[in-house]
């Protein structure tokens, strides 16, 4: 990357050309911010490619996308952040007043003005590229039909309906459906759904009252419940294990507490949930959208809305109450 | 660009002179104003049309709203102190945040900038008598004062105050949902704050426009002035629309309309793209009137000319227009906003703000820097924003989104960013114009001590939130699980709040010592830069007995140092000028 700082290092001369110190300064300057620029990406890279930087590597084919994506960004983040900050605090220290002396009255520098607009466009043309790259990847998704996971099953098809305060999973191919209110204590951690390792899974988010946030930290990956839009999107979970979900978008008085999970198993171990889901009763039981059967509030009393049965009876209550 | 015209011969006497057509040039006695005045004391402050007037009671109300907004912030980090304290009821909690968001970024951080310090030193630093339309003036700061006093009566309605957050999404905010006269008071606010911010707007773009001194060309305009122009016009494309969405929005809650609905064939989304369309250019209508503070404040310290005059102008300008393009970003997660475009348009904004970055650090580069509290809290928010804007350009990847969204990764963000500018620029600015406004100085050592405990209070309450959010606590959540290993970071930031919330007394107490015993300031403590250090401080009514030549946009600093003054070509000899452009410095080599 050129340097903004090494060029006004050399056409911006020091106060007084008498003073061989501010020649020493300079080129000490100069060797700095170029070890700064050079050494901190070889250091990093040296290290590791991708440092998480407080992130999850991310747990799905999607989610590990995005990380490399956040962690390459956050290295340029940093190198190019580092570098203002330091030029900053160098210029703070530097030209700290040292005598009543009148500095040089100088207004503006065009050439260095159109390097630091067109190095910036250049950098932000480079992440707009990876992010885009990235996107497509992330938001790429099957054909429910199609038969492109290691078994040779069709994709898992599951319907995801947020409400308050709480998740219904419908698995629309299988017949099992997962429902659970979690606002019943601190130690509810919410209804688990359970997905095969190494397969596709796509999943169909609705909202039947107000916006929900589908976010899983592991996953890298957070998607909005909405009334009115549906959301279709896929899930590669790379290994089997637990990861906790929780609602990200505020939704009311219980947002806190809806929680949820998903447990990836391999994919026998899945055939053998789901059929003892379908023994156990926890079918689909209504509307093949999946978006009915939220159970009747508990004893707490909660707004209106988190009681209705079926999605379309939710108008004429609204309205009554309205 | 004709920037070198010696002395303009366009305006007129009559367009210089106001709406009462005085000149502010010419010789007046007090007598003459005598009429203009009023009746005095407490009277003279509810009655008053003089902008200097108004401007110290939008900045009076305003800083009273920030202390509220920030004792719930003191409350809220309290509760989340441990995972399940139950300090305050979730329906408190959630009243709180939504008020405290709601105070900070509709009734403190906007009509501190607008309302406030560009109404006290707009008129000043373009020459002129008062603002465009003083009624106006007065008539925006009581509707302001009527915003405050419906939005906090909120809390005294039975069902609280607002819970919806201060974005009020919809569905979440109807009358289902959010029943109550608590939400009707909150929209009620944001209708007279908006009207408002728009007469604010309009009386700006006109005081600007047309009651410039003479010699005062646009080019000649300091930045901060600049900066309230173009904030001015951004509040004219944005507080109509959130008007037009909060009358909609009352409509859905109590005359049956379903817009916001999906049941009678209405859109929730919809709320969403009205409220950031005004939403995006408010966080620059917050951000611009700050950069503009600190791009006047950073040249006095540094006994130099701001570095890239036009190129600090032309980039307001980028963000101003590019801001009003950029609305969906916060709607990623939705899956229904087309990503590239809004990603694209979001990164271009860095652009521009880098822009500014290094014409900052260009302004100090070569300089004599001396820090008093003013230039302290500038330099704490060039790297603070630094940070604000790092953390931006991340947020302006779609899937970087998608795994930060909603938490506290976000909340983090948008902190950096606000109080980078409102905060820290705000307070630089208001330490830095406090000797204008009163005639007396506030204390040097407090004020240093106000900035270093906001500074490191700063940093341990909002890097942990970085943390947690990348570790996965949404935002605006009462309670956690213990297990998530979320406490020690909620403790370490809880603890930086309490930093941030203690160095404010260092700036009360500041306040009451420089009004016990003053220490009279003079017209231009800080050998100031702009024409509003030529006169008195407190300036007279109508603020100017006499005006120096204005030949840059640092008059009062030619005025004092006629050697060191910037001296500009006229056009005959603009074809021979470098390519450095076509103002030079006497005095100095080249």
């Amino acid at each position: 990357m050129p340097s903004p700082a090494s060029v006004i290092a050399v056409n911006a001369p020091s106060d007084d050309p008498t003073d061989p110190s501010q020649h020493r300064v300079s080129g000490m300057r100069r060797g700095w911010i170029t070890a700064l620029i050079v050494g901190a990406p070889l250091l990093l890279a040296g290290c590791n490619m991708y440092p998480t930087y407080g992130a999850d590597p991310g747990a799905t084919k999607q989610g590990s996308d995005t990380f490399k994506l956040y962690s390459g960004m956050m290295t340029t983040g940093i190198v190019i952040g580092g570098f203002v900050a330091v030029l900053i605090l160098w210029t703070v220290v530097r030209y700290r007043r040292r005598s009543d002396e009148m500095p040089k009255q100088f207004h503006e520098n065009l050439p260095i003005e159109i390097l630091y607009t067109a190095v910036p466009v250049i950098i932000v043309g480079f992440l707009f590229f990876f992010t885009v790259l990235t996107e497509n990847n992330v938001d790429a998704t099957q054909p429910v039909n199609a038969t492109v996971t290691s078994t040779g099953r069709p994709v898992v098809d599951i319907t995801v309906t947020a409400f308050q305060w709480g998740w219904r999973f419908d698995y629309t191919g299988l017949n099992v459906g997962v429902v659970g209110e979690t606002t019943n204590g601190p130690n509810n951690k919410g209804p688990q759904m359970v997905v095969p390792a190494g397969e596709t899974i796509q999943i169909t988010l609705v909202s039947n009252d107000t916006v929900h946030g589908f976010y899983l930290r592991d996953f890298n990956f957070s998607r909005y419940a909405q009334p009115g839009v549906t959301n279709i999107f896929d899930l590669n979970v790379l290994h089997t294990g637990t990861y906790d979900g929780q609602c990200t978008q505020f939704c009311g008085l219980y947002h806190s507490e809806m929680l949820f999970s998903i447990r990836s198993v391999t994919p026998s171990a899945f055939e053998t949930w789901a059929s003892a889901e379908v023994t156990a009763g926890h079918t689909l039981q209504g509307s093949p959208s999946g978006a009915g059967n939220i159970p009747p509030p508990n004893t707490r009393t909660t707004p209106a809305n988190a009681g209705s049965s079926v999605a379309s009876s939710a108008t004429p209550k609204q309205k009554a109450s309205a | 660009m004709t920037t070198t015209i010696e002395r303009p011969e366009v305006i007129t006497p009559e367009v210089l002179g106001g709406p009462d057509g005085h000149h502010p040039d010419a010789a007046h006695g007090d007598a003459d104003h005598g009429h203009h005045e009023g009746p005095s004391g407490i009277l003279n402050w509810l009655t008053s049309t003089d902008h200097k007037v108004i401007g110290k009671s939008y900045m009076i109300t305003s800083l009273v709203t920030f202390f509220l907004a920030g004792l719930m912030a003191m409350v809220i980090r309290a509760q989340l102190l441990d995972p399940h304290t139950s300090l305050v009821s979730y329906q408190t909690y959630n009243e709180l945040f939504t008020m405290h968001g709601s105070l900070m970024m509709y009734l403190f951080a906007g009509p501190f900038a607008f309302g406030g310090l560009a109404n006290y030193i707009v008129p000043l630093q373009v020459g002129a008598p008062d603002m465009a339309f003083p009624r106006l003036n007065a008539l925006s700061y009581w509707l302001y004062l009527g915003g405050v006093i419906t939005m906090l009566s909120g809390f005294l309605v039975a069902g609280g105050a607002a819970s919806f957050g201060w974005v009020s999404y919809a569905p979440l905010s109807n009358a289902t949902n959010s029943p109550g006269a608590g939400g009707d008071l909150w929209l009620m606010a944001l209708a007279l704050t908006g009207f408002s911010a728009i007469f604010t707007g309009v009386n700006l773009v006109a005081t600007i426009l047309y009651l410039r001194a003479p010699g005062m060309t646009m080019f000649r305009v300091p930045v901060f002035s600049w900066n309230m122009l173009v904030t001015a016009i951004l509040i004219l494309i944005a507080f109509p629309v959130l008007f037009a969405a909060v009358v909609l929005l009352f409509c859905d809650r109590h005359f049956g309309t379903h817009i916001f609905s999906v049941q009678g064939g209405g859109s929730p989304v919809l709320w969403q793209h009205l409220f950031w369309f005004f939403g995006h250019p408010e966080v620059y209508i917050l951000a611009l009137p700050y950069f503009g503070m600190v791009t006047d404040i950073l040249p006095v310290f540094s006994r130099k000319p701001v570095f890239g005059y036009k190129g600090m102008v032309f980039a307001t300008m980028s963000i101003a227009a590019l801001s009003t393009g950029v609305w969906a970003h916060h709607m990623f997660t939705t899956g229904v906003v087309l990503l590239p475009f809004f990603s694209l348009l979001s990164y271009l904004i860095a652009v521009p703000t880098g822009i500014k970055f290094f014409n900052w650090i260009g302004t100090m580069w070569g300089g004599q820097l001396s820090f008093q509290t003013p230039m302290l809290f500038s330099i704490g928010f060039l790297l603070i924003f630094l940070v604000g804007g790092v953390t931006g350009v991340l947020l302006a990847s779609p899937p970087v989104d998608f795994m930060t969204h909603d938490t506290y990764f976000v909340v983090a963000h948008f902190h950096n960013v606000l109080i980078g500018t409102a905060v820290f620029a705000g307070f630089a600015g208001f330490y830095f114009w406090y000797p204008k406004m009163f005639g007396r100085m506030l204390r040097e050592g407090l004020g240093k001590l106000h900035f270093w405990f906001l500074f490191i209070g700063f940093w341990v309450t909002f890097i942990p939130q970085y943390l947690l959010g990348l570790h996965g606590m949404p935002r605006r959540v009462a309670s956690y699980a213990p297990d998530t290993g979320w406490t020690a970071l909620n403790v370490i930031s809880t603890l930086g709040a309490y930093i941030i919330g203690f160095s404010f007394l260092f700036f009360l107490v500041n306040l009451v010592v420089s009004w016990r015993k003053p220490v009279p300031s003079g017209p231009n403590p800080w050998d100031g830069h702009g024409l509003e250090w030529f006169t008195s401080s407190p300036p007279p009514h109508h603020n100017y007995t006499h005006l120096p030549p204005i030949r840059s946009e640092r008059p009062t600093w030619d005025y004092n140092h006629p050697e060191h003054r910037t001296v500009v070509h006229k056009p005959k000899d603009k074809q021979s000028t470098s390519p450095k452009g076509d103002k030079q410095t006497v005095g100095a080599p080249s």
